[in-house]
């Protein structure tokens, strides 16, 4: 093989590069992982694994439909087939997903790099914006979006303990370490990062560690937020909502993500039927994004720990209204 | 003997087609040969064993003639023939469309045009990267080569240089509302998939001398995918039904139409009876 690429973007404490060191360290006790790439290892992070393991690594060329069947085909000859490229393209593919390893029950696990505004320059293009909603809606499928590299890190090896298909969001951008050394992923289970009793800031991804800035901002108003990390969207924990909507009675969902569908669609279907009590609702407000630096877009696009501060004040008055 | 289990093979997916009330007709009997072809003869598997992992493996790509490969394996063994009277009825097995979960020997859940061919590739490259020796066996529709994922895999299969890959295209020249010419035309054909750099064979695909042939070159052939266009009549074996479109579609067959099928094929209207309740 040639030089490898230079790497997409920045290359530091990413989520998309904790992945990919994450999985190479690992595999060796997954012998039957292949990992499948779109010509785009250098910025999902498998080039890590590629370098680690080039045998079974599969060069899928720019072709995302028979990358995403392939990897049922695979799955069928009892490999656990790992699929990499970024968000935007896992929906190219995604009635791919949905037939050749959703509804085929194939033990295949899609990992997106990518995900929403925090992929910065490359535009509303590759900011996408859309696929936990997309793939939550597939039945059987599992969708997961860790917080820090340490939760990706456990996340990766429990979505290879699962099996069944699974969806991972990464993310591009160098991205905080938030969790204690203590911490422990699980799939289907949120996390109690800070408690408080006046309201429940829900958050995945990078939004996680901005919901955390948000509850200090709040506390400065005497206003005790408790902060979840709902790194599962699917199977959303429905026990820890019930119990949070009984302790603070009124939520705030946080998700780089459009706010039609995603973790707040998620958390709102289950407190609706369960536990109702108001919600705002922190994502893209259904627009695309654009060129900018991912600060930039989040404090332009409303994402920052000050908007979820804002959204967790007017929950509260609606909470008071009640 | 082809021939004598092919027509059974038309009869009970007919009878099927007839007792669902719906179905695909036309490229069920269109591609029926070369299946009985592959699950009498070519293919190597043990029914009493059936979950082996070096089994040879068939996907049915054109997912819509899941009657065909429901029937054959009725006829084989796999699956007991009274299963056929639940086609595409609730709470029952056998899907409108091949469905892996439902029915595990069908191998690949499809119905969405080129999936399977792309599992297929996938099962060829996964069973080289452990060593396995064994073939794999994908039948394509030819209104389903206008899917851009079908040329995404070939390229895939010839660069993987997959020999243990071959794809039959079941080359009735109709698809869901005209002929292939009419709808975006699919010539030159057998030079496409060579210069995509598949080894071709072209055959008369009712013809059981020239099936044979064609699996036996593609057995011998090294470092290549192999492709066969299997050129074949729509509505084969029904005299009403050759080459007419209308039984492309989902279409209702009613007792007169299934009789005269069943006559035509020398199977009796008490067999339709004799398929007994499930």
């Amino acid at each position: 093989m040639s030089n490898g690429p230079a790497l997409l973007g920045s290359s530091g404490d990413s989520l998309r590069e904790s992945f990919g060191m994450s999985l190479t360290k690992i595999a060796s006790e997954y012998p039957d992982v292949v990992v499948l790439d779109a010509d785009i290892a250098g910025g999902t992070g498998i080039h890590h694994f590629r370098k680690a393991f080039p045998d079974r690594f599969i060069q899928c060329g720019i072709a995302e439909q028979n990358m995403m069947s392939m990897a049922g085909g695979l799955a069928a000859t009892g490999l656990v087939p790992v699929v990499t490229t970024f968000a935007v393209f896992m929906l190219r593919a995604i009635e791919q997903a949905r037939l050749s390893i959703s509804y085929a029950d194939m033990n295949v696990k899609i990992v997106a790099s990518h995900p929403g505004l925090d992929v910065g320059p490359d535009g509303a293009s590759a900011q996408c914006l859309e696929d936990l909603a997309c793939f939550r809606s597939i039945p059987n499928m599992t969708v997961i979006s860790p917080c820090d590299p340490l939760e990706m890190e456990q996340a990766t090896k429990a979505m290879l303990d699962y099996v069944g298909p699974v969806y991972m969001r990464t993310g591009r951008s160098d991205c905080k370490r938030i969790l204690d050394h203590d911490y422990t992923f699980e799939i289907g289970k949120g996390k109690i990062l800070r408690d408080g009793k006046d309201l429940t800031i829900v958050a995945c991804g990078v939004e996680v560690s901005r919901a955390l800035d948000a509850a200090d901002l709040l506390a400065k108003n005497g206003v005790m937020a408790r902060v979840v990390n709902m790194s599962t969207v699917k199977p959303i924990d429905r026990d820890l909502l019930i119990e949070c909507a009984k302790v603070t009675g009124a939520f705030v969902t946080a998700e780089d993500h459009n706010i039609i569908g995603g973790l707040g669609g998620a958390v709102s279907e289950c407190l609706a039927q369960f536990s109702p009590c108001p919600v705002e609702f922190i994502g893209v407000n259904d627009s695309f994004g654009e060129s900018g630096e991912p600060d930039e877009l989040a404090e332009k696009y409303g994402l920052t720990a000050g908007h979820i501060s804002d959204a967790g004040k007017r929950v509260l008055l609606r909470k008071k209204d009640l | 003997m082809y021939e004598k289990l092919a027509k059974k093979a038309r009869a009970l997916s007919l009878i099927s087609i007839y007792k669902a009330g719906s179905g695909h007709p036309g490229g069920t009997l269109s591609c029926i040969d070369v299946v009985t072809y592959l699950f009498q003869k070519e293919m190597n598997f043990d029914i009493l064993n059936f979950d082996l992992k070096e089994r040879d493996r068939f996907i049915l790509s054109k997912g819509h003639c899941a009657p065909a490969l429901y029937a054959i394996g009725a006829i084989v063994g796999i699956m007991e023939e009274s299963r056929l009277n639940g086609l595409r009825k609730i709470n029952h097995e056998l899907q409108g469309h091949t469905c892996r979960t439902t029915t595990p020997w069908v191998e690949a859940s499809t119905g969405s045009l080129a999936q399977g061919f792309s599992f297929a590739i996938g099962e060829a490259k996964g069973m080289k990267m452990q060593n396995i020796q064994n073939r794999i066996y994908v039948m394509v529709g030819d209104g389903e080569l206008q899917e851009g994922q079908i040329w995404e895999g070939a390229m895939f299969a010839a660069h993987h240089k997959l020999d243990n890959l071959c794809a039959i295209i079941d080359y009735n020249k109709m698809q869901s509302d005209d002929l292939n010419e009419n709808i975006m035309g699919l010539e030159p054909l057998a030079d496409k998939w060579a210069s995509f750099g598949w080894n071709v064979i072209t055959i008369n695909g009712h013809d059981f001398t020239e099936i044979e042939s064609a699996f036996n070159i593609a057995r011998s052939c090294q470092q290549k995918p192999t492709v066969i266009i299997s050129n074949t009549i729509k509505g084969k074996g029904v005299s009403y039904m050759e080459g007419v479109p209308t039984w492309h579609g989902s279409a209702k067959l009613t007792v007169e139409d299934i009789t005269k099928a069943l006559s035509e094929l020398d199977y009796s209207h008490n067999d339709i009876l004799g398929v007994t309740n499930v």
